[in-house]
């Protein structure tokens, strides 16, 4: 190992894991209690609903992927504690029951039999006591190699490939050097690299699990599309940039795992790492907001997202580090950008200078320092749906 | 010296344009990253920041490589120097 591992001050939750945030989140179950939580998250200074579009008549797979990530929400280590409030007692209670085995505090409410109001009134009064509770806990010292750090590009362009996508791979190497647990996604986008992304598996047989989920979702692309899905995947945005294949972008997305690094395993989309620290690849979706909270489901704490064109996004619990080697969009659109590497292009940094200061913006955001995007409220929250509710 | 476009492998066939306002018949500097070699070009054709650039004569039906990989095949034949887009690259997959 290189250099000593640098430490920051983070959250030690009771179950051991180490976050960056201390959200006090009021999660609805479903749609219909969006209402409720926004009106609670309203009445109680320092707590965050967390709306969304989901959680009735789903099924199968598709309902274990939502509650898959509704408890990997609130079991995120950004979260100090959580009210969850749906239609009726028995899913809420699945999701709070998933929760507690973190040993946080959380508790359900539900409206049937209640009414708005009066959930409303008991779940604040209980948000109150946790909103309290979470503005006393202390930041404690905290070792880099304890994060789980996730990574997606968005609104990619040529220079992605070239130094963004290069600069987190570099901070991916040296983090996993040290011991630090680290995610990429984007299953669709692998196209055409997928091969040669497969020799990245740490043994044979993730390699094979991981050729496996590619090719289904290969299948489910090629049974579904109508053309060759440009402007889709590329996206218009892509295309404007100057990218034209899937493949092309998705040998710039593949940069973003450096050059050492081996996955360790594939995980579902919005599981949790088990197989010890190291990178993990995760079967997501390669749309953003949906790809991230996954990710952010999975208990990663803090994502670096590197954009071409000027993909704005952020997530309710875990910070999005944004970073750019595009100098228009560094210059156009600078509220948005958390490290422009464009003097990658230039020849004026280097990718080892690059991926340092990458490290450098993330330990200070891991230390409290607001992203650009919490800075602007960007709180993109997308759930994945596998296939229509019954 | 102005860097103008940067090349990933130098088995590539097109490099990608790194500055703004690029015009036909300008004489373009290239970074090969894989061996920190320079080459130089001209351009045929205006090229947009980030849009590619020919390094060869492409046929139709030839593979472009790119990061020294396949990223698509010529759908028209594409002069060295001028622009290598959607209008004549297509994805080999979907």
């Amino acid at each position: 190992m290189g250099a000593a591992i640098p430490r920051f001050m983070g959250y030690r939750r009771e179950n051991g894991s180490v976050g960056i945030r201390n959200h006090v989140v009021i999660l609805p179950l479903d749609d219909l209690s969006n209402a409720a939580c926004e009106a609670v998250a309203n009445n109680i200074k320092g707590t965050m609903a967390i709306p969304h579009a989901y959680g009735r008549l789903q099924f199968g797979a598709d309902l274990d992927l939502h509650f898959r990530t509704l408890i990997g929400t609130g079991a995120n280590p950004n979260v100090h504690s959580v009210i969850v409030i749906g239609i009726e007692p028995g899913w809420t209670g699945r999701v709070v029951e998933g929760i507690a085995k973190t040993g946080k505090k959380v508790e359900g409410f539900w409206i049937e039999g209640n009414g708005d109001l009066k959930c409303i009134e008991m779940a604040s009064r209980r948000a109150h006591q946790f909103v309290q509770d979470a503005t006393e806990k202390l930041r404690e010292e905290c070792w880099l190699n304890e994060l789980y750090i996730s990574t997606k590009c968005g609104e990619s362009d040529t220079t992605s490939g070239l130094a963004s996508c290069p600069t987190v791979g570099n901070l991916i190497d040296k983090v996993d050097e040290m011991g630090a647990t680290t995610c990429f996604g984007e299953t669709s986008e692998l196209t055409g690299a997928e091969k040669v992304c497969a020799t990245r598996a740490k043994t044979p047989a993730v390699a094979e699990k991981f050729l496996k989920t590619w090719s289904a979702y290969n299948d489910f692309i090629n049974a579904n599309k109508t053309n060759d899905l440009s402007e889709s995947q590329p996206t218009k945005g892509n295309i404007a940039g100057g990218l034209t294949t899937i493949e092309e972008k998705a040998f710039g997305n593949f940069q973003k795992i450096g050059k050492k690094a081996q996955f360790v395993d594939v995980l579902e989309p919005a599981e949790m790492p088990s197989a010890g620290r190291g990178l993990y690849f995760m079967d997501t979706s390669s749309a953003a907001a949906e790809c991230v909270t996954l990710q952010a489901a999975s208990g990663a704490v803090v994502h670096l997202f590197p954009t071409g064109q000027g993909n704005v996004i952020g997530n309710p619990i875990e910070p999005v580090i944004k970073l750019s080697a595009n100098p228009r969009t560094a210059r156009l659109m600078p509220e948005h950008i958390d490290l422009d590497v464009s003097g990658i292009l230039r020849r004026e940094m280097s990718l080892d200078e690059a991926g340092d200061r990458l490290i450098d913006i993330m330990l200070r955001t891991c230390n409290g320092r607001f992203t650009c995007a919490e800075a602007l409220g960007h709180r993109e929250f997308s759930l994945t749906k596998l296939y229509r509710s019954a | 010296m102005t860097t103008h476009f940067l090349v990933h492998e130098t088995t590539d066939t097109v490099g990608v344009i790194t500055v703004e306002g690029v015009e036909a018949g300008q004489e373009l500097t290239g970074w090969l990253m894989d061996t920190d070699g320079t080459i130089t070009i001209v351009a045929r054709d205006p090229i947009p920041l980030g849009h590619k650039i020919a390094l060869v004569d492409i046929k139709e039906g030839d593979t472009i490589l790119k990061y020294g990989h396949d990223i698509g095949r010529a759908v028209a034949a594409i002069g060295k120097g001028h622009h290598a887009h959607v209008h004549n690259i297509k994805t080999k997959r979907w």
